[in-house]
This record gives C-alpha cells, structure tokens and sequence, in this order.
C-alpha cells in the first residue's frame, strides 16, 4: 500500500488507458440495459465485459483478467445466446423488452449511481494505488488460493457441483405432467 | 493510478446493472444485468485488492469466487428460465405473477382475489 496523493484532474499513463477501456465498459453496458435487439444486448455485453478484463490488467491483476475472460466472454456469453436461441428470442427489433416503470428505474438508479460517485470522490478522490508490482500474476494468486483460501476453494467446487445437478434435475421433463 | 477510478467505474456499473435489472421485462436481459452488477462488485474487490496489496490476496481471490458463482448462477437461472418457457410460452418476467399478492383488483393475471383477511 502506497498512500500518497494527487489531484483527480491530473491524471498519469495509467489512468488514461483505465479511463478509456472503462469507458468502453460503460458505453456497451448503456447499451446493453437500452438496445431493442436481444441478441445485440448479448454482444455488447460481451463487448463490456472483455473491456473488464482490459481494466483488470491496467490494474495489474492479470489473473483475473484472464478468469474474466475464459469464464464470462467464453462461457457466461455463449450461455446466455443458448438461452435466447432456445426460447425463440425475436431476431429483429422487438419493443416489448422494456417495461413501463422507466422513469421510476432511472431516477432510482441515478439516485444510487449520484450517491455513491459523491461518496468515492469524497472518500477516494486523490488516493494514489501501485500498479507497477506483480500482485495478481498467476503464481500469487495460485499461492494465496491453496495456502489461505482452500476450504472456501474446495467448498465452492461442491457449489458448482450442485448447481451443475439442479439444472439437469430442474430441466429433466418430468413424468404425468406435460 | 488513482484508486477513485476503478472505484467509479463500479459504481458507474452498478447504477446500469439496477437500471436494467429494474426496467427489462425479458428474464434473459434480467440476468445480463445481473451479471452487470456483479462485475461491479469484482472491479471494486480487485482496485481495493490492488490497494492495500495484502498476503492474503483477498479482494483478488474473492472477485475469482464470485467468477464461479455467477457461472453457477447463469447456469442455474438458464435452467429455471428453460422451464418457465416450456411451461408458459413466455419469459416477461412481470407475466409470472401467480405468486404474487394482488394489488389491483383488475389485474389481467390475476389468479386468486385476495380476501378479505
């Protein structure tokens, strides 16, 4: 941890390359919540969340940059287009995606997202972070996981476990109904 | 760097997250939204990891397990959202009411009128 100070609105290399891929972040996710076209709302959130990674490996976590893009780009994507390709989602432009309570959901949000934005800066605003030390290549990482974390590790591979059996036992058509 | 940037990013995501997960009426963008905001939580996790740089890596090796758990998640919502479908015809979310307790008294879903208690 190195505490030292430096105004918002100077920023370093480090910063600017951050800021625009979590601006890209932030455009594709807009899009996600505001597009017609579900298909296109999978994309962009493809789109989002591999500029995550890009923000994990500013951040010099390297690891979970790759994690983010094996799992959520290769696996939580696909997934996601499965499910739209299995409950016949309508190709074109569909109107029907969006409730009528919009102005009720924007102004909750924005409230939330105003809240805690005054709450960072105030708190965080000229807080400087080290990112030039290897803290999240894979052998610190792999070491932190199976010297501190090994029970939740093995816990979490029984929750996947299970979950993986409560799908197939949920999507099993069931006998009598039907 | 500035830690306030991750920071904001976060938030930034959140907010879109709860918007979409207030506003979509398809259960599948529901989830999209959802996985938003849990990506929200991991940039946070990792930015305050990267912070304070302790031995036990723990924002680090959170945000990994919280990885896992959305992929248990998705898979999990997939399948209920399969069953809904095959049940129903239809994934809007604000069709299933069944369970719910009736508000309007001209409710088109409306399965029970609630009585008098």
């Amino acid at each position: 941890m190195r505490v030292s100070e430096q105004s918002l609105l100077s920023p370093t290399g480090a910063d600017l390359v951050f800021a625009l891929f979590g601006l890209v972040a932030i455009v594709s996710a807009v899009m996600v919540v505001s597009t017609k076209q579900i298909v296109h709302a999978g994309l962009w959130l493809a789109v989002s969340l591999g500029s995550l990674a890009g923000c994990y490996l500013v951040m010099s976590a390297d690891f979970v940059a790759w994690m983010q893009l094996l799992i959520y780009v290769g696996a939580v994507v696909v997934l996601l287009l499965f499910g739209m390709m299995l409950t016949r989602a309508p190709i074109g432009p569909s109107e029907d995606l969006t409730g009528k309570n919009r102005a009720a959901a924007l102004f909750g949000s924005v409230g939330i997202t105003g809240v805690l934005a005054v709450l960072v800066v105030d708190a965080y605003g000229s807080t400087m972070m080290n990112v030039d030390e290897p803290v999240g290549t894979g052998s610190v990482i792999g070491e932190a996981m199976f010297r501190y974390w090994v029970l939740p590790f093995e816990a979490l591979s029984v929750l996947l476990l299970a979950a993986l059996i409560g799908a197939i036992a949920i999507s099993k058509p069931r006998q009598g109904t039907k | 760097m500035h830690l306030s940037l991750p920071l904001l990013l976060s938030v930034a995501l959140f907010g879109i997250g709860s918007y979409g997960l207030l506003v979509r009426r398809n259960l599948i963008l529901v989830l999209m939204s959802v996985e938003l905001m849990l990506n929200a939580a991991n940039v946070s996790l990792v930015a305050f990891d990267v912070f304070w740089a302790d031995v036990l890596r723990a924002g680090q090796s959170l945000a990994i397990f919280v990885i896992t758990i959305a992929a248990a998640e998705i898979g999990l919502g997939l399948a209920i959202l399969l069953l809904l479908y095959r049940s129903r015809g239809t994934i809007a979310v604000d069709e299933a009411i069944e369970l719910r307790e009736s508000v309007y008294d001209d409710e088109p879903g409306q399965a029970t009128p609630r009585t008098s208690a």
